[in-house]
């Protein structure tokens, strides 16, 4: 059997397809403001990639904050569900998922059968997720791709003493204007966001083993400082995590087939 | 070659001054001074024996010591008033610990309070403070002395910086915003996230869409009243209620204000940004009476 899972985020609109429990295509589209259009984009692509056609998918499921755009979609996934079906599929050893996004930062804790046992999200202030981290490389004039990798070579601890990603604009500025090495100043970035992170995570308990899924997870200097503020020998991060609601929405489409 | 080109400051606004020239300061029994050093801008008012003689307002700079002897010397340029003629000065506002001339530094809140007492009148009873960086709901009595207040200051939605960052994403001179927002065919609900950074994005996605400049600011300005009104709703709102700090000159945030709380905010005849350091100079004259001032003659 072929499923197909889209997640329509805020940045980016993500398709996975998989069969008999395999991935065999995956998408990606920015989103803009044609979610539609990002749909339609993601599943071609990933459509293309697994060399079959539209027909050929038994049953599409969607998630993501633009889930309702997802006319493609046969059933909806809840975010939430999503990443801990995938979390429970990358590695059924993890009992807690951190998925943190453009937008919105999620954790849910997970039972041993993949069920979710509890959550909490971030879903209204740029300060808990990836805008944040988007917003201070603008400030900072480094490219997105690379601001993380820029932190891991920074041994000292600037503090930020801004919440508001508006407040920490002004003050990473003014960091540079002190002559702060740029890596110092990075190092410093992920490590507001990982410790507002953090203080979401500990309302609901973190049990190991940990994954990190989302699009923020691409990001190493983000994940090591994740890794520190939680206090973890290894925080796991699947291949392609970026894909991780759009590949748990397809395994979840498989249990509506079913039922 | 790189061609830099300077795109106009939108955001900035006018650095404004005002002497009572018929007073004869040279009379006054006690000079004070209040020096409100903000995140973004900072005031300096000098009372004769607590009536107002000048005050200044400038755009604060990098450090707090050199803001507050800027809009110092920017409030007495005009006047033939110097340092030495002051009798007492009192410090307030974020960056109140480092205004060097301040005899005492006092809270913002308490120098709003007072403020607000003064510019409004006896009469005000509940106060929004808009400032560049933070949004305070205070309830005060008739003294002008602080009931209970509540604070937003670390989060950049319906605070003045929002409102400068909307100005330059719009490229709309900031004190054209209001105006600009009220000239509109239809009110337009207002941008769903409070959050500045997420408002933007939706802001960048409605011009694309075609929406006019004049609609997204409406839509902005509305989202920001909304948190102003339940800061100001969980304070508690007394009829007499007055705005200040630079966003009560925004008629787009007034006039949505006053529809939602349904009653109008109180006119006053000041700059509504010189509460704090207003308050701050009474506060310097209160103490000079009591004998901490040293006086004149």
């Amino acid at each position: 059997m072929i499923l197909a899972g889209i997640d329509c985020g805020a940045k980016n609109t993500r398709t996975v397809i998989i069969e008999n429990g395999a991935v065999i295509g995956r998408g990606t589209a920015l989103t803009g403001f044609h979610q539609a259009d990002a749909i339609r984009k993601s599943l071609q692509m990933a459509l293309d990639q697994a060399r079959i056609d539209r027909c050929g998918v038994t049953c599409i499921a969607g998630t993501g904050s633009g889930a309702k755009a997802i006319s493609e979609a046969d059933v909806n996934v809840n975010d939430i569900r999503a990443i801990s079906a995938a979390a429970f599929y990358l590695l059924p050893s993890a009992r807690t998922v951190i998925d943190v996004g453009a937008e919105e930062s999620k954790v849910a804790r997970i039972g041993p059968e993949g069920s979710v046992m509890d959550f909490t999200v971030n879903e209204k202030c740029a300060a808990g997720a990836g805008s944040f981290i988007e917003s201070m490389a603008r400030a900072l004039e480094e490219p997105l791709d690379t601001i993380g990798q820029l932190a891991l070579s920074s041994v000292n601890s600037v503090p930020m003493n801004a919440h508001c990603a508006i407040f920490a604009e002004s003050e990473v500025i003014g960091l540079i204007h002190a002559n702060i090495g740029k890596n110092d100043i990075s190092k410093a970035i992920h490590d507001a966001l990982a410790s507002r992170v953090v203080s979401m995570i500990r309302r609901i308990g973190v049990n190991s083993d940990v994954i990190m899924l989302g699009g923020v997870a691409c990001n190493v200097g983000f994940v090591e400082a994740l890794r520190r503020e939680l206090g973890l020998e290894r925080l796991y991060v699947p291949e392609f995590p970026e894909y991780g609601a759009a590949l748990g929405a397809a395994i979840s489409a498989q249990g509506e087939t079913n039922s | 070659m790189m061609i830099n080109e300077r795109k106009p400051d939108f955001w900035r606004w006018e650095e404004t001054r005002w002497t009572r020239d018929e007073m004869n300061w040279r009379d006054a029994r006690f000079i004070t001074c209040g020096i409100d050093v903000g995140s973004v801008s900072s005031q300096a008012g000098i009372m004769c024996d607590g009536e107002m003689f000048a005050y200044a307002s400038v755009r604060t700079g990098s450090n707090s010591p050199d803001s507050a002897r800027d809009v110092l010397r920017f409030a007495l340029e005009k006047t033939a008033i110097t340092l030495e003629d002051i009798s007492y000065c009192v410090g307030t506002g974020y960056g109140r610990v480092n205004v060097p001339m301040a005899d005492r530094s006092v809270t913002e809140i308490a120098c709003h309070a007072r403020g607000a007492n003064f510019i409004f009148g006896p009469r005000v009873r509940t106060i929004l403070d808009v400032g560049g960086q933070d949004i305070k709901a205070i309830r005060c009595d008739e003294k002008g002395k602080v009931l209970n207040f509540l604070m937003n200051d670390k989060c950049a939605a319906g605070t003045g910086r929002g409102m400068e960052v909307f100005s330059d994403l719009l490229s709309v001179p900031i004190g054209e915003v209001g105006d600009r927002s009220l000239d509109v065919d239809e009110e337009p609900p207002p941008v769903s996230s409070a959050c500045v950074v997420y408002a933007k994005t939706e802001a960048t996605n409605l011009l694309r869409r075609g929406v006019k400049t004049n609609d997204v600011l409406a839509a902005y300005c509305s989202a920001m009243v909304e948190r102003m009104s339940s800061l100001v709703n969980r304070v508690g709102l007394e009829r007499e209620f007055g705005i200040t700090g630079g966003m009560a000159k925004n008629r787009g945030i007034t006039m949505r204000l006053a529809r939602k709380l349904g009653l109008e905010p109180m006119i006053s005849r000041w700059d509504t940004q010189i509460a704090g350091a207003a308050g701050a100079a009474l506060f310097a004259y209160a103490l000079s009476l009591k004998g901490q001032g040293r006086p004149r003659h």
